[in-house]
């Protein structure tokens, strides 16, 4: 582009980058379209923040989920180039001065534009009994607090940090051909409050993981690890629940329940 | 009527179907974890060592491997050597027909895949047992 050979003062405005965002408008398109911005570029700008400056100033009918625009509150997931990732933590800096192609994420179905229905895992998140399960002979409240070691809380930390956003199940292959399977973020967070040693659920939950549809869809393609913006290794926590499931099976083998 | 107990079992009771995927993963899991750990020694030792000429041809003569298959302890780690990676193959093909999106006949999938892993397990152990010098 010209802009970039010119000197100095306006440069920095007149760089341009072109971002192409997938319409789906349910009441007036018949199928989603690829609709072409120009956005100011500048290397610290987001991508939720071109969002933001489009829906400003070029097109205020353009729709896309966001709340904290920093990483935690998980609303912002979307394919940028085809890749999962959250608006707020990708930068036009890493693509510039390439277009970027933003698409609702993959393996959900579209509500409108960039919006997608994450009812089927939300279902899911429900079902995995994502609480803490005390066991029935339980403390009274006034008996205190459960206290725990680092060690045991260490077993289970990285699998709690999950945001909800859906990214791994973008990602996931398994999911996206049969979508039956609980997938990554939902047995992550299973894992997460199996292996919490205030939990007495693990039998309740290990029925849903010893299913064709809980960890035996998985195979290890590793991609969820991969695209998580937490760090929380959901295919990791599917492989050590494959071994719990294998122990569970051999156990029921001969003490059928 | 206890409240709480109306909200926490809202759902309806779900029936859940144990998969009898273990026993298969289990032997995927140790047929690929020896075919990792034996392929590259057995490249190295039949493609470069023995052409070389930096091990003797004659270490993996007929005679000298058949002496190693009917003994009793020869036998046992060639049939692990040879059913296990096969299970772990098999298994790879049968979850590769579902990543291709073949879906028709699972089932019958199925029963080619584990079928074949089974008989020629059955095979070569049957043939080990006949080979077998006491």
């Amino acid at each position: 582009m010209s802009a970039q050979t010119m000197p100095t003062q306006q440069a920095v405005s007149d760089k341009v980058i072109e971002v192409e965002i997938l319409r789906y408008r349910p009441e007036q398109d018949e199928k989603p379209f690829p609709q072409l911005f120009e956005v100011p570029y500048s290397p610290d700008m987001s991508i939720l923040e071109a969002l933001q400056y489009i829906k400003d100033h070029l097109d205020s009918t353009v729709s896309f989920r966001w709340s904290c625009r920093m990483a935690i509150c998980g609303s912002c997931g979307l394919m940028v180039n085809n890749v999962p990732k959250l608006g707020c933590k990708a930068f036009l800096r890493d693509y510039y001065p390439q277009k970027i192609k933003l698409e609702a994420l993959a393996n959900f179905p579209i509500e409108r534009d960039l919006v997608v229905d994450m009812g089927d895992f939300i279902k899911k998140l429900e079902e995995i009994k994502p609480y803490i399960i005390p066991a029935t002979d339980d403390k009274c409240l006034s008996e205190g607090t459960y206290k725990q070691t680092p060690e045991q809380m260490e077993k289970y930390k990285q699998y709690s940090m999950c945001i909800n956003c859906g990214l791994c199940y973008a990602a996931c292959p398994q999911y996206g051909l049969d979508s039956k399977f609980t997938g990554p973020a939902a047995l992550a967070l299973l894992a997460r409050y199996n292996r919490d040693s205030r939990d007495a659920g693990s039998a309740e939950r290990m029925k849903i993981v010893n299913q064709e549809e809980g960890v035996w869809s998985c195979t290890f393609v590793g991609y969820c690890s991969v695209v998580c913006p937490k760090g929380v290794d959901p295919a990791a926590a599917i492989q050590l629940l494959k071994v719990e499931s294998s122990k569970d099976y051999l156990i029921g083998m001969f003490k059928p329940d | 009527m206890n409240a709480q107990q109306t909200t926490t079992n809202q759902l309806p009771e779900k029936k859940y179907i144990r998969s009898h995927e273990p026993i298969f993963w289990g032997l995927f899991g140790a047929g690929g974890m020896l075919t990792a750990f034996l392929t590259p020694v057995m490249v190295l030792v039949t493609g470069l060592l023995i052409p070389l000429g930096l091990i003797d041809a004659e270490h993996l003569s007929y005679e000298k491997l058949h002496q190693f298959v009917s003994s009793w302890y020869g036998a046992p780690i060639v049939l692990v050597l040879v059913a296990l990676p096969l299970w772990h193959t098999l298994h790879r093909i049968f979850h590769s027909l579902h990543d291709l999106g073949i879906k028709r006949g699972r089932d019958w999938q199925q029963v080619i895949c584990y079928g074949f892993a089974f008989a020629v397990s059955v095979f070569v152990f049957t043939l080990l047992l006949q080979m077998l010098s006491l």
